[in-house]
């Protein structure tokens, strides 16, 4: 355990230089992630401003609220493994991660977790920028905010273990980006950033309440927006620590199995 | 000529190395047709809402999805593939190659790889602009098929000025295969009308993001809905990029030193 400390510890260090050093990608990665709920927080306020101030449950100034709670959400639990997967494993990348004495998982979710730490302080800014233009209204619960914490842990780590077990596919085919867009429209679509799920007819609802991708993104945003009931929380949390752990076992069975598929090209 | 000569060189490599792995053309197709179902699904949901978008009617907007498929199964086909196998070679130092061919390098970074398969795409928007236009039960006389023949290349020369300019920074900053994935954000961007975006951001994503004039105005010279200015700014737009990319282009080479060579 205090092996693993030392690890994240050493992890941090360097990969928060290496942050610093390409902050220009950093900064264009940022750009990204405003934009695009930006645009939706845009469509939707339109939207809502033309059937007289609300569409469904929200009104125009909640949905500026959820889209800038949605932005800053996102800015925890996103990675981008899957699109660097495929090039460590085209390019041998992966052999001196396998010499080490623990598992190459780690040092990913510590590069993850501090871009994150980079980023976090732009992100409220520009939230609060985004507050200052769109006026948003949210309806906070203390107790909302205390239940969101482990909320928002398990959703980056069902997030991270999801992608991180989907970016193995690499291991079996050259060719993952067709899978990487098909999750990515999927989770895009289910997962709230097109739109609050309590606005997709019902039977969508259900589907987006079975499968994983709500529980990475849009409970934690309703959390923290105010808009779940205690029991609702409960249930939500519930069935994160369930996907949670499917997604670890999952995790392990596709890594021991594709690990050994792994034949080195190009070292 | 020369140059249409070696596109449809890589296009064909492209093709070959494509074919050997058929089981791909289903995964491609089934990705592509998912892209688009929930592109119609999202339309769907919102139009539950609403009657019109930005002034936009909702067969408007769907002949708007056509052209964002389109266009951007046109990126996907060959600009974005060029571009990331550029960004490669500036990290690995393979860029010696193609520098050393006597071609324009610029054109044949442009043309290096093809994605066979974004012809899917451009099928299926195309299909989708049809089916859109016959809702509207749009008159499409000759002028103004024209007109959107033209800004549709306006628009395409607009956005391949700007990757160019985005890829170009490698030189620079080595690291920025993340400006692959984040175009495809700032691009979703183009699938609804500009109109509809507060004055302040849609003057970012006319000059400074500029997929407005890539996805919005071609659909509105086919909707009859195009102003003489907007013509004129987006040629004009479209000119000042490409000289403005090749310059900047023209910049960053003098920076490129090789890297393991």
């Amino acid at each position: 355990m205090r092996a693993l400390a030392q690890l994240y510890l050493q992890q941090f260090k360097t990969t928060f230089a290496s942050m610093v050093q390409y902050r220009a990608s950093l900064f264009i990665w940022m750009i990204g992630h405003v934009l695009e709920p930006l645009v939706y927080l845009v469509v939707w306020s339109a939207v809502a401003e033309g059937g007289g101030g609300s569409a469904g449950d929200y009104t125009t100034a909640e949905f500026a609220g959820y889209f800038i709670v949605l932005m800053l959400v996102e800015n925890v639990s996103y990675t981008w493994i899957m699109y660097e997967y495929d090039y460590r494993i085209r390019e041998g990348l992966l052999s001196p991660a396998l010499l080490r004495p623990v598992h190459p998982i780690h040092a990913d979710v510590a590069e993850n977790i501090s871009s994150k730490a980079i980023t976090l302080p732009f992100m409220l800014v520009v939230a609060a920028v985004l507050a200052a233009i769109f006026h948003p209204v949210m309806s906070p619960r203390l107790w909302a905010f205390a239940a969101a914490v482990p909320a928002l842990v398990l959703a980056f780590l069902l997030r991270f273990l999801l992608e991180w077990t989907l970016a193995q596919a690499a291991f079996w085919t050259t060719r993952v980006s067709a899978i990487n867009q098909s999750y990515f429209v999927l989770v895009l679509f289910l997962s709230g950033q097109v739109a609050p799920l309590s606005l997709f007819p019902h039977a969508i609802q259900v589907v987006a309440y079975i499968l994983p991708f709500r529980w990475m993104l849009g409970f934690p945003v309703e959390l923290l927006l105010g808009r779940l009931t205690p029991t609702g929380a409960v249930v939500g949390l519930g069935v994160q620590v369930l996907w949670v752990a499917l997604a670890y076992v999952l995790m392990r069975l596709v890594w021991r199995a594709g690990i050994r598929l792994y034949s080195a090209v190009g070292a | 000529m020369n140059y249409l000569r070696i596109f449809g060189l890589y296009f064909r490599i492209g093709a070959m190395g494509e074919m050997q792995y058929r089981f791909n053309f289903f995964v491609n197709l089934f990705q592509s047709i998912l892209q688009l179902g929930m592109s119609i699904g999202g339309l769907a949901v919102i139009f539950s809402y609403t009657h019109s978008l930005g002034g936009w009617l909702p067969d408007e907007v769907l002949a708007l999805v056509g052209v964002y498929t389109l266009v951007g199964g046109l990126i996907g086909l060959v600009v974005y593939p060029s571009m990331e196998q550029f960004i490669m070679s500036v990290r690995d130092g393979m860029l010696d190659f193609v520098l050393v061919k006597p071609i324009d390098a610029q054109l044949l970074n442009s043309l290096q790889s093809v994605d066979i398969w974004r012809l899917i795409d451009m099928g299926l928007g195309v299909g989708v602009l049809i089916v859109a236009l016959a809702r509207l039960g749009a008159q499409v006389g000759l002028s103004q098929a024209a007109l959107f023949i033209g800004m549709l290349l306006t628009g395409s020369a607009i956005i391949y000025s700007f990757w160019t300019i985005l890829a170009t920074l490698s030189f620079w900053f080595v690291r920025v295969e993340n400006i692959l994935e984040i175009f495809r954000s700032m691009y979703e961007a183009g699938r609804w009308p500009v109109s509809l975006y507060p004055p302040w951001l849609r003057f970012i994503l006319s000059f400074i993001v500029p997929v407005a004039f890539v996805t919005t105005v071609p659909v509105e010279a086919l909707t009859g809905r195009l102003s003489p200015q907007t013509l004129l700014l987006g040629i004009l737009l479209a000119v000042i990029l490409l000289v403005v990319s090749r310059l900047f282009w023209k910049l960053g080479l003098r920076q490129y030193s090789g890297a393991s060579a």
